[in-house]
C-alpha cells in the first residue's frame, strides 16, 4: 500500500462516507432526523475504520470527463450483460449444446488493483466469458466457446471496449 | 391496475425465466466452469428483475431494492471467480471438447495439472 498524503486521505475519507450515507439513506428511505444522525455517525465510524483497505479514490474522480465515462460504462454494461444472458439462454436451450470450453490468458493495460477488479468483474458478466484468475497484470479467463487462443486476439475481442473506457476513468 | 403494477410483472415474469434458464444451465452444462458460466450470468440478470420488479410493485421499496441490485452486481461475479478458482486449485480441471487440449487451457501455467485425467463432475 503506497502512503497517502493528509490530503488524499481526507479526501478519501470524506467520499466514503458520503457514500456511505448514501447507502443508509437508500435503506432507511427516510429524512426523520434521528435517523440520520444515528447514519451519520455509524458511517463516519466506518469510513474511518476502512479507509485503508475499501476506498480507491479521493475526490479527483468526480471530475466531469470521468463521471461521463462512467456512466457511458453503465450504459455498455448494462448492454453486454443483457447480450450475456441471452447468449447463455440460447446455449442452454438448443438440444446439441454449442459449446467449446477452454482457459484463454491475455495481459492487460490498468495498474491499479481496483480498475482490475471492475474489468474482472465486468468480464464475468459478459458473453461466454469468467475470468478465473488475476496474476499481476495477466487475466485467466474461462470462454464457453474458444475462438482464438491467441492472448491479443482475446484480448481484442474480450476486454478492450471495457479497458478502453476504464482507462479513461482511473 | 397501474402502470407500475404491469411493468413490476413483466419484470418479474423476465426475472423468474432467466432464473429457469440459469437453473436448467447448471442441470446441462458438463463441468463445473460451465455450470458456473450459467448460474452467474442468468442469476445476475434474473435476480436484478426480480428485484427491481418488487420495487415497482412496491414502491415504498424501490430505494432498498437498487441498493440490493448494486449489492448483486458486485457479489456475484466475486463468488463465481472464488469458486471457480477454488475449483482449478483443487484439482477439477476444465473440461475441454477440441482436439487441442494443450493449448485450451491456459491457467495450466500457473496451476500445474496434478492429476492426470480430466475431472468430468
Amino acid at each position: 500500500m503506497q502512503s497517502l498524503t493528509f490530503n488524499q486521505k481526507l479526501g478519501r475519507f470524506i467520499l466514503n462516507w458520503i457514500l456511505l450515507m448514501l447507502v443508509w439513506l437508500m435503506f432507511t428511505s427516510t429524512l426523520f432526523w434521528q435517523e440520520v444522525l444515528v447514519g451519520a455517525v455509524v458511517s463516519m465510524l466506518l469510513s474511518l475504520a476502512s479507509i485503508r483497505i475499501f476506498t480507491c479514490c479521493d475526490f479527483s474522480i468526480l471530475r466531469p470527463d470521468r463521471i461521463f465515462w462512467m456512466i457511458w460504462y453503465f450504459f455498455v454494461f448494462i448492454k453486454a450483460l443483457v447480450v450475456a444472458n441471452f447468449d447463455v439462454a440460447r446455449r442452454v436451450i438448443s438440444p446439441s449444446l454449442p459449446i467449446n470450453p477452454g482457459i484463454v490468458k491475455f495481459k492487460t493495460k490498468l495498474k491499479t488493483n481496483y480498475s482490475k477488479m471492475v474489468l474482472a468483474n465486468s468480464i464475468t458478466l459478459t458473453p461466454g466469458t469468467l475470468s478465473v484468475d488475476v496474476v499481476g497484470d495477466t487475466f485467466y479467463i474461462h470462454w464457453i466457446d474458444v475462438e482464438t487462443t491467441d492472448p491479443e486476439e482475446a484480448f481484442k475481442i474480450i476486454a478492450e471496449p471495457f479497458e478502453k473506457i476504464l482507462l479513461k476513468i482511473f | 391496475m397501474s402502470i407500475m403494477d404491469i411493468i413490476g410483472g413483466i419484470l418479474l415474469i423476465i426475472g423468474s425465466t432467466f432464473l429457469f434458464l440459469g437453473g436448467l444451465g447448471i442441470f446441462r452444462m458438463p463441468d463445473v466452469f460451465n455450470r458456473l458460466q450459467a448460474g452467474t450470468k442468468a442469476t445476475t440478470l434474473g435476480g436484478m428483475s426480480l428485484v427491481l420488479g418488487v420495487g415497482f410493485l412496491q414502491p415504498d421499496w424501490i430505494w432498498k431494492s437498487l441498493i440490493i441490485i448494486i449489492f448483486i452486481a458486485y457479489s456475484n461475479p466475486i463468488s463465481s471467480h472464488a469458486l471457480a478458482r477454488a475449483t482449478y486449485r483443487r484439482g477439477h480441471y476444465p473440461y475441454i471438447k477440441s482436439e487441442d487440449k494443450e493449448n485450451m487451457d491456459a491457467y495450466q501455467e500457473v496451476v500445474p495439472h496434478t492429476k492426470e485425467k480430466e475431472d468430468k463432475a
